[in-house]
């Protein structure tokens, strides 16, 4: 099976994160950059079922980001990716789901893939969207928010369970699809000293939007951004006292109700 | 701060960071409080290849170097400083060993099953007598046929009842004190062999520490290291790379109580304020970043140095005096940051303060390293002498 | 382009409440377009459920019935959406930020060229165009956003945060719509859903969450928040630390990996409040924070706070709360 899974450079958000003087976006000074958390579930996922299914299966990694992605691309090929294709463009600067799609579409064809994993959302934009963007420019179905995979016998067809309100849904898909994946769908494996070894003779094939005749894609953004805003600050906390525990129950249900008016 | 490291350092560093961070912590607290060793994290340590990080591929390992053993532990400690001790000794005083002194068929029979972790590695060089006065160890190896014969005691062995293989110094020869030690490698089912007492310390309490006993013990004469005699020689060798080791568990142990510091600080107020905005507070920080700084410094340049072949000891000694006192005087300021709850197990710093006191003892006092120190300084400006 | 659709979603039966939020921000749309607000219901019951929005002046209900769409699948709803969208031009097309909304709208989005605002918390219409405020870097941030164009522009709102539209006695046209859907148009399809176990709302969509942390030691404790929780129609939630010691299943986490909540009360019962908690939940309504140690950072955050040892604290307020009401 020819494997895909889309990774993302993304800032590490369990650091912090401020707006940049001039207000037109995050300040990158001394942020670290990150595989997207998500993805890392999409690599493993890919990883497993390339173990499941043996032979020939085999797993790409597709990035498309600047120069510097190169360090995570690495880092997944130690996990056990087989190959990798980046795509590195200066004109991809800003992209939007829209291009973004187009352009993995274009290289991932080029490639050839039975299934396609990514992580379900980035969380640097929080979007969700560029995998339903690719399915569709792939004409192919999506899963969304996976926490379970299993794969049919003769590998042409997925059953999956993804996360909604309150239940799980089992989905059963056509291959090739899109699947995105959450957290809590496997463990993330470690990059072992033996991978990041062999990882060093793996390929990363750098490709232009040129080298995959998209010099006259679309550049044009949809949407603007008017403002960034950061968090509101909070107010005091008001402390309950009282000199048991019993007593500060008790006054903070009078709170609740008479203040606070939530009861 | 840019420590030069290549795509693989950074690579290696991230796993080993990640693993001390999700696996290890989860397990640490408890293991600690509980003295319990840790089997299942060196089974994952050894699945990972942190194992064998000093034995070339063609033995199952994968051979980073010293550099590269020293940013792992250095992570490792930050969480779990017993298990870094365990995996020091494995690494640098066991496969090393075997490694540079072994014949091939040791090297064949013990190191790919020690750099999977499949077994453990030990190291038993101190006796009751014989602690910084190597030239005092009196177990005594006496040859019979194919064998040698020990006879004596060790103490103070880390993993020494849950290794598989074990370096053991012993006398060959009764009348040279110097040039009468040899090296052997001893598996716990020899005949003679039995754990005795289990050492119940300060710190380091999800370290295994033990006597070994030797009554009698037949060890095969193959599995002497190099010659008779050359015992010295490779304790000392080895001790280098050890040494770098344990200089590195400093970093790590400095590095936790530098940022529960910081952690805490920042939180606690007093008189209207956080902790971290008086004064004392500020330069208390600033004074254990600066130490923290130069130690690792210290340490990354001796670990590089070894990978380039250098076997000077001097820096390498600067390296372990300088960080394990470094460590242990950081935690001491990162406790009285704490006030009152550092003094409980509530909070890290406890535990880090009771690992840290170990670090300027073992594997060569402080006063031994000042030792070496002296002696190589001397010999480098002897022209300056009259 | 400056007529509204709002899509209501149908499950196990019944029309998710949300869309009288939905109804709101169609409001805000059309108070500037001009426009009409049409409806689209699709599932088993449309017609029948069309009903729940009558009376908020939505120009046309339109409902989808066949067998087709009994059950969700992606590209079956797409089609009906986007066919809709082809043929009456619509501006925005607004829907639930749920699992459902959050999977269909961007793949419409996706067929018919549109731009996407995902999981918006606000809404204005300014300049002739609509301003959407969203989350972004894991909601460390907000950016508003507007759309660029003639461009057809899908939102999805969260839920909790707009407030629901009352009745303005408006009248509704309720038409039924064949989906045209083809069973080959569908390559993806939802086969059954497992409910979780427990019968509590969702902690996405709960008004009342009552949330424990590594200090609950046990999966058993978590019943003193469950009988609370089940007093104020609520449901149950966790830190990631108590999801991964393994008390609770990894759904109910709160947090930057786990879900972002926003309900009218939140009671955090021994958590300490790292950054990554907060994240899901610091729009809640009300924050009360019980915990043992002072200088826990959840105490900034919270609106109010008890310093004290849950075990004793939570069974005495169930309790008290049980007088109240």
């Amino acid at each position: 099976m020819k494997i895909i899974v889309l990774l993302k450079r993304v800032p590490d958000t369990e650091a912090k994160i401020l707006i940049n003087s001039e207000g037109s976006g995050i300040n990158k000074e001394g942020v670290k950059f990150i595989i997207n958390t998500y993805d890392e579930y999409a690599i493993e996922e890919g990883l497993q079922l390339k173990e499941k299914t043996g032979g020939e299966s085999t797993v790409t990694v597709v990035c498309m980001g600047p120069e510097e992605s190169t360090e995570i691309i690495r880092t997944a090929l130690a996990m056990g990716a087989d190959s990798a294709v980046h795509i590195c463009d200066p004109a991809l600067e800003k992209p939007t789901p829209d291009m973004t799609a187009s352009v993995l579409a274009a290289a991932i064809k080029e490639n050839g893939f039975d299934i396609i994993f990514c992580g379900k959302q980035g969380i640097d934009y929080d979007m969700a969207q560029t995998q339903a963007f690719l399915a569709e420019k792939l004409d192919i179905p999506q899963v969304n928010v996976i926490s379970e995979f299993e794969i049919s016998e003769d590998n042409k067809k997925a059953f999956l369970k993804r996360s909604i309100e309150g239940a799980d849904e089992k989905v059963e898909t056509s291959l090739p699809a899109v699947i995105s994946c959450a957290k809590g769908l496997n463990e993330p494996r470690y990059a072992s000293l033996p991978g990041i070894m062999k990882a060093k003779k793996k390929e990363i094939r750098k490709v232009t939007l040129a080298d995959l005749d998209l010099s006259d894609i679309s550049l044009e953004n949809k949407s603007t951004i008017v403002k960034w805003l950061s968090q509101p600050k909070s107010g005091e906390c008001k402390m309950i006292e009282g000199e048991e525990a019993a007593e500060k129950a008790a006054e903070l249900a009078r709170v609740l109700r008479e203040e606070a008016k939530v009861l | 701060m840019n420590y030069q490291l290549s795509e693989e350092e950074k690579m290696l560093q991230k796993t080993a960071a990640d693993f001390a961070n999700k696996t290890l912590a989860a397990v640490a607290v408890e293991s600690n409080e509980n003295g319990e060793f840790q089997d299942d994290i060196y089974k994952k340590l050894g699945e990972l290849g942190f194992l064998g990080m000093t034995v070339p591929e063609k033995y199952g390992g994968v051979d980073f170097g010293n550099f590269s053993l020293t940013l792992s532990i250095e992570q490792i400690s930050r969480v779990c400083a017993s298990t870094a001790v365990a995996m020091s000794v494995h690494n640098s005083l066991t496969n090393w060993v075997i490694l540079k002194y072994g014949s091939d068929e040791n090297r064949e029979k013990y190191l790919p099953r020690l750099a999977s972790g499949e077994i453990l590695g030990a190291y038993a060089l101190t006796e009751p007598s014989a602690g910084s006065d190597i030239g005092a160890i009196n177990t005594s190896a006496v040859r019979k046929d194919d064998n040698y014969i020990l006879n004596g005691s060790k103490l103070f062995v880390s993993t020494g009842d849950k290794a598989g293989a074990i370096i053991v110094f012993a006398r060959t020869d009764p009348d040279d004190r110097n040039r009468g030690l040899s090296a052997f490698i001893v598996e716990p089912g020899f005949p003679g062999f039995s754990i005795g007492k289990v050492e119940k310390k300060m710190g380091l309490k999800a370290s295994s520490t033990v006597e070994l006993v030797f009554e009698d013990c037949v060890v095969p004469a193959s599995n002497l290291l190099s010659e008779e005699g050359r015992g010295m020689g490779i304790a000392l060798s080895a001790l280098d790379g050890g040494r770098i080791g344990i200089a590195s568990q400093a970093l790590g142990i400095g590095q936790a109580a530098f940022e529960e510091a910081i952690k805490f600080a920042g939180a606690r107020k007093q008189f209207g304020k956080r902790i971290i905005d008086l004064q004392p507070t500020k330069w208390k920080l600033a004074e254990i970043a600066t130490k923290l700084e130069a130690a690792r410094l210290l340490v990354y340049s001796a670990a590089r140095r070894r990978d380039m072949g250098d076997t000077s000891t001097k820096q390498i000694s600067m390296a372990k005096l300088f960080a394990t006192r470094a460590a242990n005087e950081i935690v001491y300021d990162s406790l009285q940051i704490h006030g009152g709850v550092g003094y409980t197990s509530e909070f890290l710093i406890e535990r880090l303060y009771r690992d840290a006191r170990a670090l300027e003892i073992y594997e060569g006092t402080s006063e031994i390293q000042k030792l070496v120190i002296s002696r190589e300084i001397l010999k480098e400006y002897s022209h300056l002498l009259s | 382009m400056n007529d509204v659709l709002i899509f209501g979603e149908i499950r196990d039966g019944n029309l998710k409440k949300v869309i009288k939020e939905l109804i709101t921000a169609g409001r805000i749309v059309t108070e500037g377009t001009g426009g009409a607000i049409d409806a689209v219901l699709i599932g088993k019951g449309a017609s029948e459920l069309s009903k729940n929005i009558s009376g908020f002046g939505i120009r046309k209900a339109v409902c989808v019935d066949d067998d087709q769409v009994e059950k969700y699948s992606t590209e079956g709803y797409a089609k009906v959406v986007s066919d809709m969208i082809n043929e009456n031009g619509y501006g925005y097309i607004i829907s639930a930020a749920t699992a459902m909304g959050r999977d269909l709208s961007p793949r419409v989005a996706a067929r018919v060229n549109g731009v996407m605002f995902s999981d918006c918390v606000d809404l204005r219409f300014e300049d002739g165009r609509c301003v959407a405020k969203r989350p972004v870097y894991s909601g460390k941030l907000f950016v508003e956003i507007a759309p660029v164009g003639e461009v057809p522009v899908f939102i999805t709102i969260r839920p909790n945060n707009l407030t629901p539209a009352e009745t303005d006695g408006g009248e509704t046209e309720i038409v039924t719509r064949p989906s045209g859907v083809t069973q080959d148009m569908i390559r993806a399809l939802a086969t059954e859903i497992i409910p979780m176990a427990g019968g509590r709302p969702d902690i996405t969509e709960a008004e009342v969450i009552i949330s424990g942390g590594r200090a609950m030691k046990e999966e058993s404790n978590f019943e003193i928040l469950g009988e609370l929780a089940d007093l104020l129609g609520g449901a149950v939630g966790a830190s990631r630390a108590a999801v991964d010691a393994g008390y609770v299943p990894q759904p109910l986490q709160v947090g930057q990996t786990g879900k972002i909540v926003n309900p009218k009360l939140y009671i955090a019962c021994g958590i300490s409040g790292a950054i990554q908690h907060l994240a899901g939940m610091r729009t809640s309504k009300v924050i009360v924070a019980i915990n043992k140690d002072p200088n826990a950072p959840i105490f900034e955050k919270a609106h109010y706070g008890i310093v004290g040892d849950l075990f004793e604290v939570v069974p005495v307020l169930t309790q008290e709360i049980k007088k109240l009401m």
